[in-house]
């Protein structure tokens, strides 16, 4: 062990802020029927992995270690999941998640000079957050509110009708 | 309260049906579209006005799904109990709100901006001339407050279950929906009647019931306006559906990108569960149902069944070679059926009123309604529903109003990145499964988006290839390699860089993808591109022979240009981004073309039109 930052019973000393987390993600991992049937039970990872995620904002090495710990799974199957679905995410990201929609009307209707210019401002490219913890910049594919194409999502609010120019304004909204 | 019987049903509802109403009801759009668009203020503001002019007996609050009239969002509709009158507004502003209150369903309140309605709903309407729609799948969407059951009951809601587990065996509804013609809904055209009896003749104790909600086509939301809008529609039919095939348990997979839809169905499974209609011994009749929900992680795949079935057993969402089709071994290795929203929003339309009924609507081969969400270049944006065998023609310019801003007319593409385009020569080909594949196209979910003049046809190729790329779960080769190769091709063409030889191979690799992939969407994934070169072959060689772009959207095709009409105002000097524009004031500007970047923003920002688009 290369420091002391386990306890007696082998346990991660956590700050009781995590430890909290930790435990609501116990309890309701509890709440579901999972049966006896081992292969039944993992039915239920993706279910898991989605309040994790929502709990933690994304899933940490120790949340994934903790997940197939509970669902008597290997790590590596629980972090093949996760790199399979785009939803979830093994990193922290800025706390504005700014999500331009790449659908095919938004595309038509110009989804990619507003993706360039949200580049261009955050100096940041796709998948990225900047430096500074604030913004997260991502595409996603349609959010079916193809009338107000293009359609950018800050956080859980929808911008419609975005051209470039509106880009400045949507970045000023978002104020700490 | 529990509901035991078909007649307790009926009573129920006749007692729903005849309670005092208020002489005005008025729903309110509170679809997602709708609150992104702005509902939510005018909801407010209608509380508001209601409350300060003591209206709470005149006037009842709904809140609805999308009405489909995504263009006009926020929309509200009037309408009068007595008379049966109905008013609908669109682009309703909070500040119309008094005014449209106060002029309530008897005039038109002034300086505002009033809608038709175009659609019918055959079951329980006969169509007057002008009304293109018919809605069967939206029958409730837009109408009834999804939140609230006894809306759902009042309006024979759940009698169709109670009619197939207390009046039919479970053959006679798989011979019933058989006999209605009724076909996969998703894009496959399966019929649906036939994936029923597969399951129903496998012996198992325990089967499965799916519904798929995972809507993944970019540019389609037909699915999420149902579920939003009319969820009971959907826990009814798949319980029909489990009495039909023997199963007990339904599960709904849905996006997680839909959270307002799964709220709406949590709340609709629990108020089931409460009237005894979804649980145990249903109806009295001995056959127990429940549902649960499962959430999608964001995979396109997952719209395949096989790897949706994978994505429910809480794995990667990765397909696996048919047969064994899910109907014989599915969801913990027992038979299971999978279905799409929009087929289950037919099915208690089809017990209520029969095969026959069903067939008289549509074609031969593809009988019923289907729904478009119609997006794009499209005047109207919205969701509509027709008759097979429409045109798309009454589609495009008579429902969706024609093309925005005057431009002219290219193509719609429909299937998503499974499908194809179709040109103005096919405007006149009526819609359904055959005649979609028959030029190349398919019907997939029911995504239609229209492309106009400006739009680039490699480009939209290209476009769909990158989703393809983004979306491939990598299983097999021919789609996870194969496709960016074709990626790699089409890239070249848009930056012409490509040698007169690249169309043959494109061809020749859409073949190999088409014959070799392992899924749906692997074997179709060329589908755009080949779609694309048959109708606009002269627009590939244009990129390819002389390295333009037709439309005028590939970016290292273009040159802007600044023409002696420069008054040298200096406006596009200060909104370039990368200052590559330069000039005295009032001296005709210029652009240097090693720095440009091709935004276009001079383009647009010029006000005597001295910018030109090479």
């Amino acid at each position: 062990m290369c420091c002391n930052c386990r306890n007696a019973s082998g346990t991660v000393a956590r700050p009781p802020e995590e430890q909290q987390k930790f435990d609501e993600l116990e309890r309701y991992i509890g709440t579901l029927q999972v049966g006896d049937n081992p292969d039944r039970r993992r039915g239920s990872l993706i279910q898991i992995l989605h309040r994790a995620q929502h709990l933690f904002g994304y899933l940490s090495e120790e949340v994934q270690s903790f997940v197939a710990a509970r669902l008597n799974i290997s790590r590596a199957e629980v972090y093949g999941v996760i790199s399979f679905y785009s939803y979830f995410i093994d990193q922290p990201i800025g706390r504005y998640k700014i999500n331009v929609c790449t659908g095919t009307a938004c595309f038509v209707k110009g989804a990619p000079k507003v993706l360039d210019e949200f580049k261009r401002r955050l100096e940041i490219r796709e998948g990225e957050s900047t430096p500074d913890g604030k913004f997260f910049l991502g595409a996603l594919r349609c959010v079916g509110a193809c009338s107000l194409a293009p359609v950018v999502m800050v956080n859980e609010k929808v911008y419609g009708n975005v051209t470039a120019e509106k880009v400045a304004d949507i970045l000023q909204d978002c104020a700490d | 309260m529990k509901i035991t019987s078909p007649e307790e049903l009926a009573q129920n509802a006749a007692a729903l049906k005849s309670r005092p109403r208020k002489p005005i009801k008025l729903l309110v759009s509170m679809g997602t579209c709708g609150i992104a668009a702005g509902t939510a203020a005018v909801l407010k503001a209608i509380h508001q006005e209601i409350a300060e002019r003591n209206l709470e007996n005149a006037i009842e609050v709904s809140e609805v799904g999308c009405m489909g009239l995504c263009h006009a969002e926020p929309v509200i509709m009037l309408a009068d109990e007595a008379t049966g009158e109905k008013l609908i507004y669109g682009d309703v502003t909070p500040e119309q709100v008094p005014a449209i209150l106060a002029a309530g369903t008897s005039s038109i309140a002034p300086g505002t901006r009033t809608l038709e309605r175009n659609w019918y709903y055959p079951e329980f309407e006969t169509a007057k001339p002008g009304e293109p729609q018919a809605r069967i799948v939206l029958r409730n969407t837009g109408r009834l407050n999804p939140e609230n059951i006894e809306e759902y009951l009042a309006d024979d809601g759940y009698a169709a279950l109670a009619k197939a587990v207390t009046q039919m065996t479970p053959q006679q509804v798989i011979d019933l929906i058989t006999a209605s013609g009724l076909r996969g809904r998703g894009g496959g055209g399966f019929p649906t009647g036939r994936k029923w009896q597969f399951a129903a003749d496998q012996k198992s104790e325990e089967k499965f019931i799916i519904c798929n909600a995972d809507e993944g086509d970019p540019g389609a939301f037909m699915d999420r306006a149902v579920l939003e809008g009319d969820p009971h529609t959907v826990l009814e039919a798949m319980a029909i559906g489990g009495y039909a095939i023997g199963a007990h348990t339904g599960v709904i997979y849905i996006r997680a990108e839909y959270p307002l839809a799964v709220r709406r169905l949590e709340i609709a499974i629990r108020q089931a569960e409460e009237l005894g209609l979804l649980g145990r011994n249903i109806f009295d009749s001995g056959f127990d149902f429940r549902i649960e929900i499962k959430y999608g992680a964001g995979a396109f795949v997952c719209g395949e069944e096989t790897a949706l079935i994978h994505s429910i057993e809480g794995k990667r969402g990765e397909p696996t070679v048919k047969p064994p089709f899910p109907a014989v071994e599915g969801l913990w290795k027992k038979p299971t059926v999978v279905n799409n929203v929009e087929t289950y929003a037919c099915v208690g339309a089809i017990v209520r009123k029969g095969a026959e009924w069903f067939r008289s609507l549509g074609t031969a081969g593809s009988p019923g309604t289907k729904v478009f969400a119609l997006a794009g270049k499209v005047a109207k944006v919205g969701l509509v529903e027709v008759p097979m065998g429409t045109t798309l023609r009454d589609i495009v310019f008579g429902i969706g109003g024609g093309i925005k801003n005057g431009r002219a007319f290219k193509a719609v593409q429909t299937g998503g990145p499974s499908g194809g385009c179709i040109t103005p020569a096919n405007l006149d080909l009526p819609i359904d499964y055959e005649a979609l594949k028959s030029i190349g196209s398919m019907m997939g979910s029911g995504g239609m988006i229209v492309m106009d003049e400006d739009d680039c046809m490699v480009n939209i190729a290209k476009f769909f290839l990158e989703f393809t790329l983004d979306e491939s779960c990598g299983k097999c080769t021919p789609c996870r390699i194969g496709n960016r190769r074709m990626y790699e091709m089409l890239n070249e063409i848009t930056e012409g860089r490509a040698s007169l030889d690249v169309i043959d191979r494109l061809k020749t690799l859409s073949a190999t993808i088409k014959d070799t992939a392992l899924c749906g969407l692997g074997q179709t994934s060329p589908n755009p591109v080949l779609s694309t070169l048959a109708n606009f072959e002269d627009e590939y060689l244009a990129h390819v022979k002389d390295s333009r772009c037709p439309a005028g959207v590939c970016a290292k095709l273009i040159r802007y240009e600044i023409s002696d009409r420069c008054v040298g105002c200096g406006l596009c000097l200060h909104r370039c981004p990368v200052n590559c524009i330069s000039g005295e004031r009032k001296m005709r500007h210029r652009i240097d073309q090693s720095r440009c970047i091709k935004c276009g923003v001079c383009f647009q920002t010029c006000k005597f039109h001295a910018v030109e688009k090479h």
